[in-house]
């Protein structure tokens, strides 16, 4: 489904990310775990299509098609997701409408019928359940004055109506109370198939034993530097980032 | 003569008002307006109240000032700019003269008085007498004199004491193609009872492309606790001059809402004075101007707190594209001995193109030293994170800018309590954006 050959990108005049390798398949699950600052933001965005960065080097390939090559939004017509790690406010901007053109838009692009008022409630309806999102929340502007969880929330709430192939979610965890990162796994649990990938990028393990990576990679100065099973987490997790580096050196 | 006041076509102006022949009350005032007129001429960008404003295409241009000349205007074309469905009392003038026949002025609610302002000379003379030419000072602005001299057609409007008017008045002003270029001077008095309320929309229409300069005064008087929301829609033909005056006086805690739309035009100023003359009163002023092209619009706001524990709270909003101008001055004057005031202010602009331009000015005079007063401007572009958020949710760019223009525009009118004008004013926003069809899946329509 993805594949990332040899990826270098540059913000400015600082490389960031220095020759990444990754490859997804359909119906996997990959946490990418790392340090502060290591690039795990910089490659999600380099992978939503966020503008700033220059890729210098390598191939990020989609679905077999050249994915650096389309606009944000085309990926997203695609189906891919972020779930950013910071989601912007956006006053005035109703969160129900904005969520209702994303669904037609994609539709749209697949050739399917755009649902009106009536069939896209009885859609959300369902979701608004799985990840507990409360309804007055829904028709507020998107985010505005959203607590940082609500944020989160909402963020897993859209990816669950949208249902994406490939969802990248960036440290959706960080900053959840145990009870929002049960829901927040619950959304992404009940996406899970085996057409669907899901890219997590996290910090802390603890996300890990809510939903079970088929693969752990952790990333350290825009390189993967080990890649394994749901015991590289483990390890990482008793001895820390110096016991990895260290290893890979 | 020097060649400077032979390209001002004042003469023109004389010639035209000495054809006009009125022979009423007010024939003085229109006389020593005129007077003033000629000796001051146009304003020109030496004064500091017209710095950023040229009227030379006014003034080099040669206008007639005879109402009414005009190919027909039919229903239809008169429906298509109406509001849908809202019951209101409507006031239909075309090409500066009133129109009886599309307006419906006959039985009307208890206690209160639509009238054309020729109608209204001659009828209510006591009142005008006390109120016609005392808010607006022709003094002040060449352009007031000019629209006193031409005093003939506007609407009159009186709501006696304790009366609440439910149905809004809606003020037509309708323009199209003409034989000869024109130069309208519609001239509007509102006067409101004590604890009376009302709503008032001034519409200035073009319906087609023509040049023609509207010159409109209005003013307002509040009696004690009297409410007043007043909408000024402006969305004359994008050949236009337009140079609007509203002046209101506001006695003990009465309130005056003005909304000011600014669409259209080619050359527009928008002044609004308003004097905080006792105790308790407030004023609030919105005003969102959208321009494009070669826009030039200019919006003069002026409030003065005369008297202690009076309120003013303003919020302007600027969207600019193309290679258009705009300009906000918002002067506040807290007077000696006017304690506890309370005075805020804030205009915000979004520039959408490189090419386009703002000067933004705040203006506070204080004479008084127990008060509150706040104010900023801010100039920017769109917000590069809340566009990708957006494409990131599939929506396409175009639609994005679109969406996120309309937002910050509706920040003022999302706040317009009455439903038929709220969802008006955002119909005619929506049908300024760059793509409209898009981004109508994200409001009410
Ligand atoms: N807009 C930016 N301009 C300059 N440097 C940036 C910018 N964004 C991120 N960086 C730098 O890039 C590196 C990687 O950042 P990021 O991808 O956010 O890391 P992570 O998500 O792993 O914490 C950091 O050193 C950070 O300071
Ligand atoms: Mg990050």
């Amino acid at each position: 489904m993805l594949n990332i050959q040899d990826l270098h990108a540059k913000i400015g005049n600082k490389e960031i990310l220095k020759g990444l390798n990754l490859s997804v398949n359909a119906g996997e699950v990959h946490a990418i775990m790392g340090p502060n600052g290591s690039g795990k933001s910089t490659l999600a965005n380099v992978l939503a299509g966020r503008n700033g960065y220059d890729v210098t080097k390598g191939t990020v390939e989609y679905e077999g098609k050249n994915l650096l090559k389309l606009l944000p939004e085309e990926r997203a017509w695609a189906g891919l997701f972020l779930a950013f790690q910071y989601p912007v406010e956006i006053p005035g901007v109703n969160n129900v409408y904005l969520l209702k053109a994303a669904v037609n838009a994609v539709r749209k692009y697949r050739g399917e019928t755009e649902l009106d008022a009536v069939e896209f409630l009885g859609l959300i309806k369902e979701k608004m359940k799985v990840v507990k999102m409360k309804e007055d929340l829904l028709n507020r502007s998107v985010n505005e004055g959203f607590s940082g969880g609500e944020k989160k929330r909402n963020e897993i709430f859209q990816m669950s109506v949208l249902e994406p192939k490939l969802a990248i979610l960036d440290e959706t965890d960080s900053g959840l109370d145990i009870d929002a990162l049960k829901i927040v796994s619950k959304g992404v649990n009940s996406l899970r198939n085996e057409k669907r990938s899901v890219i997590l990028v996290t910090h802390y393990q603890r996300l890990l034993d809510y939903i079970k990576p088929d693969h752990v990679h952790v990333l350290s100065d825009g390189k993967i530097i080990k890649s394994g099973g749901p015991e590289v987490a483990l390890e990482l997790e008793e001895k820390g980032y110096d016991w990895i580096k260290e290893e890979a050196a | 003569m020097s060649p400077e006041t032979m390209s001002d076509n004042i003469q023109n102006y004389v010639n035209d008002f000495n054809q006009l022949k009125i022979d009423d009350w007010l024939d003085e005032s229109r006389h020593s307006a005129l007077k003033l007129f000629k000796e001051s001429g146009f304003p020109n960008s030496k004064l500091e109240n017209w710095k950023y404003t040229d009227v030379r295409p006014i003034k080099k241009k040669s206008f007639s000032n005879v109402p009414g000349l005009t190919t027909s205007v039919g229903t239809e074309e008169i429906n298509a700019v109406r509001f849908n469905g809202l019951d209101c009392i409507e006031v239909v003038f075309i090409n500066g003269l009133f129109s009886k026949e599309h307006s419906t002025l006959v039985a009307l609610e208890k206690g209160l008085v639509v009238e054309n302002m020729l109608d209204a000379l001659a009828k209510d003379k006591d009142l005008l007498a006390k109120h016609l030419t005392k808010y607006a000072d022709d003094k002040v602005s060449p352009f007031t004199a000019l629209n006193t001299a031409f005093i003939q057609n506007g609407t009159f409007i009186n709501v006696v004491p304790n009366t609440v008017i439910e149905k809004p008045i809606n003020i037509l002003y309708l323009s199209k193609e003409s034989n000869s270029a024109l130069a309208t001077h519609p001239r509007n008095l509102i006067v409101m009872g004590e604890n009376s309320e009302a709503t008032v929309i001034e519409s200035y229409i073009g319906l087609d492309d023509a040049n023609y300069f509207t010159n409109a005064v209005t003013e307002v008087a509040l009696s004690p606790s009297a409410i007043l929301k007043h909408y000024k829609i402006q969305q004359e033909s994008l050949n236009a001059y337009h140079i609007g005056n509203l002046n209101i006086r506001q006695d003990k805690d009465s309130k005056l809402e003005s909304h000011s739309i600014s669409l259209g035009g080619a050359l527009v100023r928008n002044d609004i004075h308003g004097q905080l003359a006792a105790e308790g009163a407030e004023i609030i002023m919105n005003g969102l101007y959208m321009t494009g092209d070669k826009q030039h619009v200019d919006n003069h706001t002026r409030v003065d707190h005369l008297k202690p524990r009076t309120l003013s709270t303003e919020n302007y909003r600027g969207v600019l594209n193309g290679k258009s101008r705009a300009v906000f001055n918002g002067k506040v004057i807290v007077h000696k001995g006017a304690q506890k005031i309370e005075a805020h202010q804030n205009n915000a602009n979004l520039l959408l193109s490189d090419d386009a331009e703002i000067d933004t000015k705040p203006e506070l005079e204080i004479y008084a030293d127990d008060v509150k007063c706040a104010h900023g401007a801010t100039v920017g572009q769109l917000d590069q994170n809340m566009l990708f958020y957006l494409r990131s949710r599939a929506i396409d760019e175009e639609t994005a800018r679109s969406l996120l223009t309309y937002a910050f525009a509706d920040e003022l009118i999302s706040n317009i309590s009455f439903a038929p004008i709220r969802n008006r004013l955002e119909h005619l926003v929506i049908g300024q954006l760059p793509d409209t069809a898009l981004i109508r899946e994200f409001t009410n329509e």
